[in-house]
């Protein structure tokens, strides 16, 4: 079984936005960047595919159960993004750089990767269900489309039978049950696992597996950014008042004032 | 007239949901500048009837893709059937909710059409092309993009953009488009579907959420909370420390690694306010916040605050609001 799992760098989920110079685009200055969280549990659940199909087999055979790579398009720090996902315990990774900055939106993403794991053996490949940066959740279906093969997005569980899957998949008030023929495309939710953290032992492992990088023409984009800004600011907050003595006055306020009730 | 603007409207327990319903006011809305037609399109199993609904809001045209092989959604089929939509209508651009589904089908859709789609606008404009607003970082920062490429690609937050009176006198021009499944399209089967508690409201279109952090203490606390959501029937969230707890399932989660929410009220129990929480939650329109410690940065964002126990405040809330 070989795992293919798409990687994107972002900013951590603390980070305070501040807008850059160019009004378009994140400042970058003191900015901490992780793998994207969704990301870390497509991996998690690829290194688990591959243990799962590995165990009980002496070591030689296990060892030929397949492959996890991971697969980023992004500028050239994503390398050490790649190698922490080495170090959780992917077998490889494959880092494309645009040949020229370019706004990595979907399309332009979800093309390079398509074009590069064509040539790599693929029986599933897994994204996170959105990347917590831009939120565009379309990468993981472009990919599908791209290469003609099966799309399940949001699943929170996955068994894999020969060439089939049956994963549950989050829709709105409860879960699907759905098959899907391999190799096909999954996105992961949260849910679906929880992710390790990288062991020492894998730490040191990671610096002598292979980490590929290739310099890659970006597809044309399809959006124009034309600006980025805070979102309003919210009216300064009001303390009602303490305890249970409050309730009536904030009823009071949530009928007469916000009409919300 | 200019190409037109085509609509998937979303339906749900054979009714239109309540943000299809939205969508196909705002492409009536944007239609009416453009001097272009909206034409919705059904696709299901039995969706025929909705017609006149999707019309009494503002489509001049409803296509629709009925048969068995659509009674569930799956990317390939609905793909399919919607690029059906595409050729036969040349649209200028396709709009789509974004819900589950929606962004799931816009992603694909958007591939087939060699372009990326605007995907979670909270507000749309036309100059010369479409000019979407759409938060990233989960609301931490907005971004405004030009759809250069047609047709454009747009999916709309639920609950930003305003339902129109229903016009029932609206006569509606119907065409059914047959459609018949690829075997790549049939490649996914949906075996079975799983419903939650029955009734249960969903986070994203909730106009009331009630939503409980570290402070309810454990789970069996959180029926407090389900019985203020009983009486305003409002859906209930929970922070990500309430969920990485294991009181509450992931799907309940508000903030950036969970859904991104903008009810009309957002009552935050116990949560403290850690920023990824603030960034899924404060768009909503009022905020009340119920928390022990004066301090904690959810006050900041909250139109009422009350300081005190929750386990004492909530219950009061719910019998007052009862009176």
């Amino acid at each position: 079984m070989n795992v293919i799992v798409c990687i994107k760098r972002v900013p951590s989920t603390e980070t305070n936005v501040r807008i850059g110079s160019d009004g378009k685009s994140l400042d970058p200055a003191g900015v901490e960047y992780i793998i994207s969280p969704f990301d870390e549990i497509a991996l998690e659940e690829g290194l688990r595919i591959k243990e799962k199909a590995g165990a009980g087999l002496p070591a030689e055979a296990s060892a030929q159960a397949g492959d996890v790579t991971v697969i980023s398009f992004g500028p050239a720090e994503t390398a050490t993004t790649l190698r922490t996902c080495l170090a959780m315990g992917a077998d490889k990774a494959v880092l494309l750089k645009p040949a020229a900055p370019v706004n990595p939106e979907p399309f332009v993403v979800a093309s390079a990767l398509a074009e590069a794991i064509k040539q790599m053996p693929h029986n599933i490949i897994l994204c996170g269900k959105q990347a917590v940066d831009d939120d565009n959740s379309q990468v993981g279906a472009m990919l599908a489309r791209l290469l003609n093969i099966p799309f399940v997005s949001l699943i929170t569980k996955l068994e894999i039978t020969d060439n089939k899957a049956v994963v549950h998949r989050e829709i709105d008030g409860g879960y699907e049950v759905l098959e899907t023929v391999l190799p096909a495309v999954l996105t992961a939710q949260k849910g679906l696992n929880e992710p390790r953290y990288p062991s020492l032992k894998g730490i040191m492992s990671a610096k002598k597996k292979p980490l590929e990088e290739n310099t890659v023409t970006p597809a044309a984009p399809g959006l124009e950014i034309i600006k980025m800004e805070y979102p309003p600011i919210r009216p300064a907050g009001r303390i009602v008042g303490k305890g249970v003595e409050a309730v009536p006055e904030l009823v009071k306020l949530l009928k007469e004032e916000a009409k919300v009730i | 007239m200019t190409n037109p603007i085509l609509v998937f409207a979303e339906t749900q327990d054979s009714k239109l949901k309540k943000s299809a319903i939205e969508v196909i006011s705002e492409a009536k809305r944007q239609s009416d500048n453009l001097k272009a037609e909206v034409v919705a399109m059904l696709i299901g199993s039995g969706v025929e009837p909705l017609a006149k609904d999707a019309a009494s809001y503002g489509a001049a045209k409803v296509i629709i893709i009925d048969g068995p092989d659509f009674k569930s959604y799956t990317t390939g089929a609905y793909t399919q059937a919607l690029m059906a939509a595409v050729e036969k209508t040349k649209p200028q651009a396709i709009i789509l909710s974004a819900t589950s589904n929606g962004k799931d089908l816009a992603g694909s859709v958007a591939a087939e059409l060699k372009t990326t789609a605007a995907q979670d606008c909270i507000s749309l404009t036309y100059d010369n092309a479409f000019v979407a607003r759409k938060p990233v970082y989960a609301g931490k920062a907005i971004i405004t993009v030009k759809i250069a490429k047609q047709p454009a690609v747009i999916t709309l937050r639920p609950k930003v953009f305003p339902a129109s009176a229903p016009d029932a006198s609206k006569s509606v021009s119907t065409e059914k488009l047959p459609v018949a499944l690829s075997a790549d399209s049939k490649r996914v089967t949906v075996k079975e579907t799983v419903a939650a508690a029955k009734g249960k409201v969903s986070l994203t279109e909730a106009d009331i959420i009630v939503s409980g952090g570290r402070g309810m203490k454990g789970p069996e606390n959180f029926k407090i909370l389900e019985e203020l959501a009983g009486v305003v029937s409002a859906a209930v969230g929970a922070s990500r420390a309430a969920v990485d707890s294991g009181w509450r399932t992931h799907d309940d989660q508000v903030g950036q690694t969970g859904k991104t929410v903008c009810p009309t009220l957002y009552v935050a129990c116990g949560i403290s306010g850690a920023i990824q929480h603030l960034a899924g939650m404060s768009s909503s329109k009022y905020i009340v916040a119920i928390n022990k410690d004066p301090e904690a940065p959810i006050f900041k964002v909250a139109n009422y605050g009350v300081v005190g126990d929750l386990f004492e405040v909530v219950p009061a809330l719910c019998k007052e609001l009862k009176k």
